[in-house]
C-alpha cells in the first residue's frame, strides 16, 4: 500500500529546494526527438519526445518494462534508437560511442572494478586525460569528499558496504565532470533507511555540483522527493511530464494517478465544459466544478474524478464543512502514525479510501460507525477515462 | 543435519573416509619411499636411504630428451588450449545463440570418450591426411583433451562477470581495447593462469594419446613405459615418477587456488549485500 506513511508529505510542506535552483537554467541539455527503439515487433520505446533542462534533476518513473532504462541507456550510448534523435548540449549523439559522450553513469549494480581499490576506481576515467599526478590526486580527493568517503581511498571494493559502493560509483562518475549524470535505479539495492538518507544526499549533491541528473526509478516516492520534474512512462510511452506536485495532484489519467499512490476514482457526467473549468455531476459528491486540466481530452459525456485518500478528512461530532459526503466505515487499518479507513458512500459503486492522521483518534473509530467526510473541490481532479 | 552429525559421531563415516583415503594414496606413498631405498628391487624391509637414483637422473641423455620434449609439448598445448578455451568460454558465457548448449556439450565430450579410442581415431585421421607422426601430432591430440578442462576453468572465471563492468569502463571514456586490457584481462587473469597450469599438467602426465601419436621422439610417460622393461631401471623410474607426481601436485594446487580467487573476484562485486 504505497499511499500509506508518506501520503501527506508531497502535498503538505513546500519543499525548499524547489525555490532555490542555483544552476538550473532554461537551456535544454538533453533533447529526445521522436525516439523509438524496436526489438523485432516489440517497441521498448515508442516515439518518445522530451526536453531536459540544464541543471535539472529529472526522473524517468515507471514500472519495469516501461522503457525508462532503455531511454537512459540510449542517452549513455549503450543502445541506439531505431529512429529519432538524441542530442546532449546541442550536439547530436548519433554515431557517437559511449566512451566519447559527455555523460557518465551510475549503474544499478554499481559496477565497481573489484580488482582496484577505491582511489583507483575513482581515478579510472581520469587516467586517459593524462593529468598531472597532483591534479589527478586533487580531483580524486575532491570527488571522495563530495560523497563523504574521505580516508577510504585505499580500501578494496570488496571491503565496502552496499552504501559505500554506491558512493564510490557516484564519485567515479562525478570526477569526470560530466554534463549529464545518469543514474540507473541507484538506490534500489539499499535498505529502506539508507535509501531515504541517500535520497536527501543525492539531491543535496546535485544542488552542490549543478550537473544535470537523470534518474531512472520505479519508486514513486524517490522520484517525488528528489526531482525537479518527472516523466511518467508506461509501455514505452511517456504519459506525463511535470513537476512532482503537478504529477501527484493533477495526474493526466488513471494509470498515472494509480502509479503515484492511492486514488479514489468516481464516475462523473460532464454538464458543462469551458476553457479552464469543468462542471460535472457525480453520484456521491453531487455537482462539482473543477479545474479543466490542460491535457484533458473529452471522451463522450463521461469523465473520471479522482481524489487522494489524504484529501478526505473525517468530520468530528458537530463540525461541518462546506463540502462533505456521508457514509459508513466498513474497514479500519492501523499503520502507526495514520489510520486507513474504508468508507461506503450511498450511490458510489466503490467505497472511498481515507487516510487520517491519528492525532484525533481516527484509530478508535469503530467499524460500522456513520461518519461524514470533508473535502475541498480543488482536490478533485478530472481525468480522461 | 542432525542425523548426519549423529552418523559422523558414530564413527562409521570417519572410518570409511579413512580407509578410502588410505586406499587412494597408499600406492602414491610407496613411490617416494622406494625411490629413496638403496636396494634395486622395491620390497620391504627397506635396505637403506640413498639419493643415488635421483643423482643418476640428469646423467641419462634419453631422459633429458624426453623431459625437453614433454616441456615443449606441454607449453604448446597449454597455450593453444587456453586460447581456444578463452574463445569458447567467452562465447558460452556472454552470447545467446541457437545450438549453444549443443556446442558446449560437444566441446566437453572428449572428457568422457575412452582415451584409447580417441587416440586410435586421431592416428587414423593423421595417417589419412599424410602427416608424419611427431611432437606436433601429440600436441594436436593433447589440445583435444585439454580444451574441455581449460573451458571449465575459464567458464568459472567468466561467469558472473558483470557486463556492466565493461560498460562502466566505456562510460568512463576507455576504448574497447583499453577496456579489455584494464578490466577484462586483470579480472580473468587468475583463471587464465589456472587454465595454463591445468593443461600443462594434463599434457605432462598423458600417456595413451602420446604413445599412439608420437614418432621417434618420446615424452616422459613414454620414456617411463620404455624403462619398465628393464628391472634394473626400476628405481630410476620410481625417482622420476616421484618428481612428476610432486610437480603435478604443485601445479594443480596453484591452479586451484587461482581458479578460486578468480571465481571469488567476479562473484563478489555487485554490491547487493549491503
Amino acid at each position: 500500500m504505497p499511499e500509506q506513511g508518506q501520503a501527506e508529505s508531497p502535498l503538505g510542506a513546500e519543499r525548499s529546494h524547489q525555490t532555490e535552483r542555483p544552476h538550473q537554467t532554461e537551456r535544454p541539455m538533453i533533447e529526445i526527438r521522436d525516439v523509438t527503439r524496436s526489438y523485432g515487433s516489440f517497441k521498448a520505446l515508442d516515439d518518445a519526445s522530451l526536453t531536459i533542462k540544464e541543471g535539472e534533476f529529472f526522473s524517468l518513473l515507471g514500472p519495469s518494462g516501461c522503457g525508462k532504462t532503455t531511454l537512459l541507456r540510449m542517452i549513455a550510448g549503450f543502445d541506439n534508437p531505431t529512429s529519432g534523435l538524441i542530442s546532449v548540449d546541442g550536439q547530436s549523439m548519433e554515431g557517437i560511442p559511449a566512451n566519447r559522450r559527455p555523460t557518465n553513469m551510475v549503474f544499478q549494480s554499481y559496477a565497481i572494478f573489484p580488482h582496484l581499490n577505491v582511489e583507483q576506481n575513482v581515478a579510472y576515467g581520469l587516467k586517459r586525460l593524462k593529468l598531472e599526478r597532483s591534479e589527478e590526486k586533487r580531483r580524486v580527493e575532491e570527488a571522495l569528499g563530495q560523497v563523504s568517503l574521505t580516508g577510504l581511498g585505499k580500501r578494496l571494493a570488496t571491503e565496502l558496504s552496499g552504501g559505500q559502493r554506491q558512493r564510490v560509483a557516484l564519485a567515479r562518475a562525478l570526477v569526470m565532470r560530466p554534463k549529464v549524470l545518469l543514474l540507473d535505479e541507484p538506490l534500489s539495492a539499499l535498505d529502506k533507511k539508507l535509501r531515504e538518507q541517500m535520497q536527501v544526499e543525492l539531491r543535496r549533491l546535485q544542488q552542490a555540483v549543478g550537473i544535470t541528473f537523470v534518474l531512472v526509478t520505479h519508486d514513486q516516492y524517490e522520484a517525488l522527493a528528489m526531482s525537479d520534474r518527472i516523466a511518467v512512462m508506461f509501455g514505452g510511452r511517456i504519459a506525463q511530464v511535470a513537476s512532482p506536485k503537478e504529477i501527484y495532484q493533477r495526474p493526466v489519467n488513471r494509470q498515472v494517478a494509480d502509479f503515484l499512490g492511492g486514488m479514489n476514482f468516481v464516475k462523473a457526467e460532464i454538464v458543462e465544459e469551458s476553457g479552464a473549468s469543468l462542471v460535472v455531476d457525480t453520484l456521491g459528491f453531487g455537482r462539482v466544478k473543477t479545474d479543466r486540466p490542460k491535457a484533458f481530452v473529452r471522451n463522450g459525456g463521461a469523465a473520471t474524478l479522482g481524489i487522494r485518500p489524504e484529501r478526505l478528512r473525517v468530520l468530528w461530532d458537530n463540525a461541518t464543512a462546506k463540502f462533505e459526503v456521508a457514509g459508513k466505515v466498513v474497514e479500519r487499518h492501523y499503520f502507526g502514525e495514520i489510520t486507513h479507513l474504508v468508507v461506503e458512500i450511498p450511490g458510489l459503486e466503490k467505497p472511498l479510501s481515507v487516510t487520517e492522521t491519528n492525532d484525533f483518534g481516527a484509530d478508535d473509530i469503530p467499524v460500522g460507525t456513520s461518519i461524514r467526510l470533508a473535502y475541498d473541490p480543488e482536490a478533485l481532479v478530472a481525468m480522461a477515462d | 543435519m542432525t542425523g548426519m552429525r549423529r552418523f559422523l559421531a558414530s564413527g562409521w563415516l570417519s572410518a570409511y573416509a579413512f580407509v578410502y583415503v588410505v586406499f587412494l594414496y597408499l600406492p602414491v606413498i610407496f613411490l617416494p619411499i622406494f625411490s629413496l631405498n638403496s636396494a634395486a628391487t622395491p620390497k620391504f624391509p627397506l635396505s637403506g636411504f640413498t639419493l643415488k637414483w635421483y643423482q643418476d637422473l640428469p646423467r641419462t641423455p634419453a631422459l633429458l630428451d624426453a623431459a625437453w620434449n614433454s616441456l615443449v609439448v606441454g607449453v604448446s598445448v597449454s597455450i593453444l588450449s587456453t586460447v581456444l578455451g578463452i574463445l569458447a568460454a567467452r562465447s558460452i558465457t556472454r552470447y545467446r545463440y541457437p545450438g549453444r548448449r549443443a556446442i558446449n556439450g560437444l566441446i566437453m565430450a572428449p572428457l568422457v570418450l575412452p582415451e584409447i579410442i580417441v587416440a586410435i581415431s586421431m592416428l587414423l585421421v593423421i595417417l589419412q591426411l599424410g602427416l608424419s607422426l611427431s611432437l606436433l601430432t601429440i600436441v594436436l591430440g593433447h589440445v583435444l583433451i585439454c580444451v574441455p578442462y581449460s573451458m571449465t576453468v575459464l567458464t568459472a572465471g567468466f561467469e558472473g562477470f558483470d557486463r556492466s563492468l565493461e560498460e562502466a569502463s566505456a562510460d568512463l571514456g576507455e576504448s574497447a581495447l583499453g577496456t579489455f586490457r584494464r578490466v577484462t584481462l586483470p579480472m580473468v587473469a587468475p583463471a587464465i593462469v589456472s587454465s595454463l597450469l591445468v593443461c600443462f599438467t594434463i599434457s605432462l602426465d598423458e600417456f595413451i594419446i602420446a604413445f599412439f601419436l608420437t614418432g621417434t621422439e618420446a615424452t616422459l610417460p613414454i620414456y617411463i613405459w620404455g624403462q619398465l622393461r628393464f628391472a634394473s631401471k626400476l628405481p630410476g623410474v620410481l625417482a622420476l615418477g616421484t618428481l612428476l607426481l610432486a610437480a603435478s601436485f604443485l601445479l594443480m594446487t596453484i591452479a586451484e587456488i587461482l581458479r578460486r580467487r578468480a571465481a571469488r573476484r567476479t562473484q563478489n562485486e555487485g554490491g547487493l549485500h549491503a
